[in-house]
């Protein structure tokens, strides 16, 4: 029996697969459908009836996004099924379900935000009448709280329960559902409680009228006032494709854009929203501390007095890099600091032990993130990908939802929105009897590693010793690298690329930081302890005012990552790059730029004078070479050798590395809606005394 | 229908399920496979609200959620589907009036602006906390028009002063019989039968009666060797074959014992002087046959029975009271003198197909 189904739609013959609903073949032979309800990434709901075709013989039309192709019979002389997507019986099938769609929803266009990208605006033009045939009372809706990223104005809501179906299915927390019947039915969460699902933003841009929105962007813009500038998103290190909306000098908002290896078309609440960080304690000119208070300084200030703080012996210099650094500054730092002859650079804040046995593969997510859709078992070590690469997440669960995943975790135990098997939480478990057999009866096993289980004093045990049950599991093959860690700071793995861990003799982020030195550089690293400092002299490089730039003695301010056009490697591996939707802020500059400054301040001057020479060096790195791929199974080769085992694995529990999932970086903690999700989400983990 | 919220104030911050609930819960849950609980929804929030006074409190709705581990706002949304589930508190007697068309039809909404004067607006409690009412669709019981249901029993054939009086007692803590208001069994007439009366429906006698019309006769040895298929006749039920019989079926039970009245006399005559007994109203081609295998077979024998005659007939031909009724000795009377009777003259003119001779 064949796979295939032929179908005749407006006259033009084709063959679809017999799983194809109608729409999906109506699409493949050209046509258009509109739809409301419908969407690609979640379950069928038929509910508002937009996408009727003519079948002919049928005795109604057709809703096609329900029907399956391979249920349809032939006609009776046994020619394929005719469809008909265009002509008066559909033109007036779908005039009259608009008719009726619109019997109760408000005429507020003007002053609706979603107002100039709606959905039911645009196919109300293209298959409504002009006008209304209603006379009575439009029908009311209380407007319901879903926390403090989505609002709602519910009288615009036609019931397509696209947001339900996202928050059950792809975001995992079943807290929106359609209440009441009839009539009276409405959206809603449980008695109004916030969304806690860390993808609640995108049931914004799934609700096809203006009944979500988009809270904080409430009022602020019209769509097409928006400059828009695709880019790559730096808050996890995913690096999802992002849209970056900007009016003037400020960022309005942030959308996704669809890249199917990677976010496919969601986006994590904290990438969506963090864009008012953006405009907030912004460094946007260079500060020196004078008396013991910070001064706004020229940058020829600042560079006279970072060049004498860096004229200290070398070895009392040490440079930490942070967590959203791109890849041309960390290559134009490095490039300085060891000329400079400086050896005490690390690009670890946490402390991790990866990158410095010089095989990228076991830094890298190998298996890559689409890839897990082909993993049948999934053993995660102390990572919580929920909170550190949320949109994955959510990819494992679609996975174990549709497909034969199963999951394992050795770490704290969280709600993953999925089921796992939970192994236990410390590196010994990794040994165990019951972890092998967990990943031996797979096809595709997958071991991802995180921060939390490399940040542990045996890191480099437990890396040895995963990629040696990588291997005795069957999880490193020809054709699969099922052996991945997985990152949460967006520069990490550029930074690793370059090169930017201690040089020979170097000392690492806990040394640097350790006290004994003499000047400390830090780019952008907020997210260390700084209290053994006190004796040094600190420049901070970045964009943003947050725990190093309070403690520093310079301030070099840089641009942020919507403000350049600036290279980052995800997780995967992957090389992408961000484009400038803004100007810098005030003085501030692009990174690597400052550093080429600094260099020539120095009399060390780097040889390159512009970007594109920057990354005409960089690409002596294969590495660089090429944008948006990512190796994934080619690095399977060199997973085969396994490392040596350093010591033996130890008992002590991992502990979570993030604390906060909507505060993790510094730009994270200027935006006012991420303060407030934290407050929020915080409140929930504390037992509330009354309301 | 209004809109739909828990009372989150009355409801309180706790539920518990009443102990001798839980075997109904097991019960119901038994009914459905581990991972299937959430099948027992409806039942488990309907023994929620029986535990809870008549009403689904937030709690109560919460407790069964975790007992079926089921997220909040999927048992939500089945608890403001169903106006089953109501999210106020009612009163101990909850009035449930049909205002559905049959029911509006047969004066429902006398019967709301009852309720509205003996208890109040509509989902309001009393202060006594005895009565509240709601309207509600179609209960199915249209036959019984008007109707409301109070708690589990359908209190039917409403008038204003009926519902007002229930209301009044119920007001009293006076339990009132469920059921139909007026001189009514279920949805029988009122006053009693009016069809199917005769007693010799229901105790058996008629069991005699072995021929029924229309039956296709039975030729089994011709069709076998003919090598036809068995059944001429096209059924599809299961039914008794007819016994093949070549003697007149006695029509009479002769044997019967017969214990009033006494037995009108009987006569040998020419059948050439036999009257159409059918002539008489009341009397068909059986009823004649079997009169004159009692020896009767004139109009003049029949207008001179005696009471007890008549008694004894009625009795042996179980129709009691049915020659009193349609008035044979009248009749007969008539007809012995030469004379006609209205039914005669439809007979002779052949208007009746039922004394028509039968021809078999």
């Amino acid at each position: 029996m064949t796979d295939l189904f032929k179908i005749n739609i407006d006259g033009k013959e084709i063959e679809v697969p017999k799983t194809y609903t109608l729409m999906q073949a109506c699409e493949e032979a050209g046509a258009e459908i509109p739809r409301f309800c419908y969407h690609e990434r979640l379950s069928v709901a038929g509910n508002c009836r937009m996408c009727l075709v003519e079948w002919e013989g049928a005795p109604k039309p057709i809703a096609s996004c329900a029907q399956n192709v391979g249920d349809m019979r032939p006609n009776r002389d046994g020619s394929p099924p005719n469809i008909r997507t265009k002509g008066a019986y559909v033109d007036k099938a779908r005039n009259g379900v608009m008719e009726f769609l619109l019997i109760n929803h408000p005429l507020d266009c003007p002053i609706c935000d979603q107002g100039g990208e709606c959905d039911l605006q645009d196919q109300a033009v293209a298959y409504g009448r002009a006008g209304s045939r209603y006379e009575e009372n439009k029908r009311a809706v209380e407007d319901k709280n879903m926390g403090p990223l989505v609002k709602t104005i519910m009288t615009r809501c036609i019931q397509c329960t696209r947001c339900v179906r996202f928050v059950a299915e792809v975001g995992g927390v079943e807290e929106i559902g359609m209440i009441s019947r009839g009539e009276s039915a409405e959206i809603t969460t449980y008695l109004e409680k916030n969304l806690t699902s860390e993808l609640s933003g995108n049931v914004i841009d799934l609700c096809p009228v203006g009944a979500l929105t988009s809270k904080p962007y409430a009022f602020n813009a019209r769509p097409w006032e928006l400059r828009k500038t695709s880019s790559i998103d730096v808050m996890d290190a995913m690096g999802a494709a992002i849209r970056v909306d900007a009016k003037g000098d400020g960022v309005m908002r942030i959308m996704p854009e669809v890249n199917e290896d990677i976010n496919e078309e969601w986006l994590s609440d904290k990438s969506r929203f963090v864009w008012d960080g953006l405009a907030r304690q912004r460094l946007d000119t260079p500060y020196v501390r004078v008396d013991g208070r910070l001064k706004p300084a020229s940058w020829g200030e600042a560079f006279a007095a970072a060049k004498e703080a860096l004229s200290k012996p070398a070895e009392k210099i040490g440079v930490v890099a942070g967590d959203l650094i791109e890849v041309e500054q960390a290559k134009a730092a490095l490039d300085l600091f060891r000329s400079l002859g400086v050896q005490n650079t690390d690009c670890r804040p946490a402390g991790a032990k990866y990158g410095t046995d010089g095989v990228r593969e076991h830094y890298i997510l190998n298996p890559t993130l689409a890839g897990v859709e082909e993993a049948d078992a999934l053993l995660l070590v102390g990572v919580n990908p929920r909170v550190e690469a949320a949109v994955w997440n959510a990819r494992i669960r679609k996975t174990w939802l549709w497909a034969d995943l199963k999951v394992a975790l050795i770490g704290e135990a969280a709600d993953l929105t999925y089921d796992y098997t939970h192994l236990g939480n410390s590196a010994d478990a990794l040994s165990k009897a019951e972890t092998a057999e967990f990943l031996k009866g797979a096809k595709r096993p997958m071991i991802v590693l995180g921060e939390g289980a490399l940040c542990h004093d045996d890191g480099e045990a437990i890396l040895a010793a995963a990629i040696k049950l990588a291997n005795e599991t069957g999880a490193v093959a020809d054709d699969w690298a099922g052996f991945g860690v997985l990152h949460n700071a967006a520069g990490r793995v550029g930074a690793l690329d370059v090169g930017f861990v201690p040089g020979e003799g170097g000392e690492a982020t806990a040394e640097i930081l350790g006290g004994g030195k003499e000047t400390i550089v830090l780019l952008g690293a907020d997210d260390t302890d700084l209290s053994k400092t006190s004796a040094a002299t600190v420049i901070y490089v970045g964009s943003h005012g947050d725990a190093g730039a309070s403690r520093a003695d310079i301030i070099l301010p840089s641009a942020a990552y919507t403000e350049m056009a600036a290279t980052y490697v995800n997780t995967e591996g992957r090389v992408q790059v961000t484009s400038k939707a803004v100007q810098p802020k005030g003085e501030a500059r692009e990174g690597w730029a400052i550093f080429r400054a600094l260099s020539d301040v120095m009399g060390k001057t780097l040889p390159y004078d512009t970007v594109e020479a920057l990354r005409e060096s960089l690409r002596e790195n294969a590495v660089f070479a090429g944008i948006g791929y990512a190796p994934g199974a080619a690095g399977a080769e060199a997973l085969k050798a396994v490392p040596e085992g350093a010591g033996s694995l130890s008992g002590t529990p991992f502990t979570p590395v993030i604390g906060d999932f909507y505060l993790t970086n510094p730009i994270a903690r200027a935006s006012k809606t991420m303060a407030e999700c934290s407050a929020l989400a915080t409140a929930l983990d504390t037992p509330v005394a009354a309301e | 229908m209004a809109l739909r919220r828990f009372d989150l104030e009355a409801g309180g911050d706790t539920f518990a399920f009443k102990p001798e609930t839980e075997e109904k819960i097991a019960f119901w849950r038994g009914k459905y496979p581990a991972e299937k609980q959430r099948s027992a929804v409806i039942p488990m929030l309907w023994l929620a609200q029986k535990d809870n006074n008549g009403w689904l409190s937030e709690p109560a709705m919460r407790e069964v959620a975790d007992r079926l581990e089921m997220p909040y706002i999927r048992v939500y949304e089945v608890a403001t589907f169903y106006t089953m589930f109501r999210l106020q508190p009612v009163g101990k007697y909850h009035v449930q009036l049909c205002g559905t068309t049959p029911c509006q039809l047969r004066g429902a909404e006398k019967l709301k602006e009852v309720c509205q004067k003996e208890i109040g607006d509509i989902m309001y409690v009393t202060d006594d906390g005895r009565l509240s009412w709601e309207e509600v669709e179609c209960l199915g019981a249209c036959v019984n028009a008007p109707m409301v249901q109070i708690n589990d029993d359908y209190y039917e054939d409403l008038t204003p002063e009926t519902l007002s009086q229930i209301l009044g007692k119920l007001k009293n803590g006076v339990e009132v019989a469920p059921g139909p208001q007026i001189d009514r069994v279920n949805s029988a007439p009122e006053g009693g039968a009016t069809t199917l009366t005769d007693p010799s429906l229901f105790d058996g006698s008629r069991n005699s009666v072995a021929t029924l019309p229309n039956l296709p006769s039975a030729e089994p040895a011709e069709a076998e060797a003919a090598g036809k298929p068995e059944a001429a006749a096209p059924t599809n039920t299961k039914r008794e074959e007819p016994v093949a019989s070549n003697t007149k079926t006695t029509l009479i039970d002769t044997g019967k014992k017969v214990e009033t009245g006494e037995r009108p006399a009987a006569v040998t005559i020419d059948p050439a002087s036999y009257d159409d007994l059918k002539r008489i109203k009341g009397i068909g081609p059986k009823n004649e046959d079997a009169l004159n295998e009692l020896g009767i077979y004139t109009f003049k024998q029949i207008a001179e029975w005696t009471p007890e005659n008549v008694d004894w007939v009625e009795d042996f031909m179980s129709f009691p009271g049915r020659i009193e009724r349609e008035d044979w000795i009248a009749q007969a009377k008539t007809l012995a003198e030469g004379g006609e009777t209205e039914f005669s003259k439809r007979v002779d003119a052949g208007d009746v197909p039922s004394s028509q001779e039968d021809e078999d």
